[in-house]
């Protein structure tokens, strides 16, 4: 019996093919690009929303680009080490007259979970949103800090 | 399939354009995504510019031409080592031509949650009268 999936994952079909292909010459053009302290940058490839994750001794800091997104139409949860954002962003709907000369900006639910590479204290997570960026401080966990080895001689 | 999940969010990446001019300020460009529409009244433009603060934007209007500039500094302190990074910072930036003449005076900007929402209303027809000749 052949199941559909034995074809691969559904949707894999020549046009997701070709968007592959052609995002991976665009990745390979922009680290051809790459130069200097511009730091090597990894293409979202198609996520919402894009997310930048740095980390500190004691600290991840989670930046996510969510302009227009109110702070009651986003949802964080946090457990273990995964961390999911999800909600939906609201486009307010305009004048019926209005005619649209463009139209780019995309409105609907999203939802992104993501682990952090190591544990951290779920319970003291910061969220700020300030000027549609989401600023999520995470306090990693006791064993995941880094801790000075003192060399006996 | 995507395409049965009803209102998903469609996802466009960050677009990076090429400077219009040579830039004196290190950095990447972007072209934020717009929707404008008109009434009869006006013009309204929204613009995505997640990082941007107030004074940080700068919205210009000469000769029928509007530029919109909004410059993100970098979020990541100086501790802070990148783990992952998919979206850049720089400056936003995008031109317009106006084909409508625009009442200077009366333009609205409002900035809120990084989205820029500006209204540019019309300048009111010139009301038509009669001009009476006077028989000399």
């Amino acid at each position: 019996m052949f199941s559909p999936r034995f074809f691969g994952p559904a949707g894999f079909g020549p046009l997701r093919m070709f968007d592959e292909l052609s995002r991976m010459r665009r990745n390979m053009d922009r680290l051809m690009e790459t130069y200097g302290d511009r730091p090597a940058y990894a293409p979202s490839a198609g996520v919402f929303p894009a997310i930048n994750v740095s980390e500190s001794d004691s600290h991840y800091t989670l930046r996510a680009e969510l302009p227009g997104v109110g702070v009651n139409d986003l949802d964080i949860t946090a457990t273990g080490r995964n961390l999911t954002i999800s909600g939906e962003r609201k486009l307010a709907t305009e004048d019926a007259s209005a005619r649209y000369h463009r139209r780019e900006r995309e409105g609907g639910r999203f939802s992104r979970a993501l682990a952090m590479p190591g544990d951290i204290d779920a319970d003291r997570i910061e969220a700020r949103m300030a000027n549609g960026i989401l600023t999520l401080k995470i306090l990693k966990a006791e064993s995941a800090k880094p801790r000075r080895i003192p060399i006996g001689s | 399939m995507t395409e049965t999940t009803s209102n998903e969010m469609k996802v466009q990446e960050k677009k990076e354009v090429a400077a219009p001019a040579e830039q004196t300020r290190p950095g990447v460009l972007f072209s934020p995504d717009v929707d404008i529409f008109e009434t009869d009244r006006q013009i309204t433009l929204l613009a995505d510019l997640p990082g941007v603060t107030p004074d940080q934007l700068t919205i210009d209007l000469r000769d029928d031409v509007l530029t919109i500039t909004g410059d993100v500094p970098s979020a990541a302190g100086p501790e802070e080592k990148a783990l992952f990074t998919e979206y850049e910072t720089g400056r936003y930036y995008r031109q317009f031509t106006l084909s409508e003449v625009i009442d200077q005076a009366r333009i609205e900007a409002q900035l809120k949650d990084g989205v820029l929402r500006l209204n540019l209303p019309k300048v009111a027809k010139a009301t038509p009268r009669t001009i009476t000749v006077n028989a000399g």
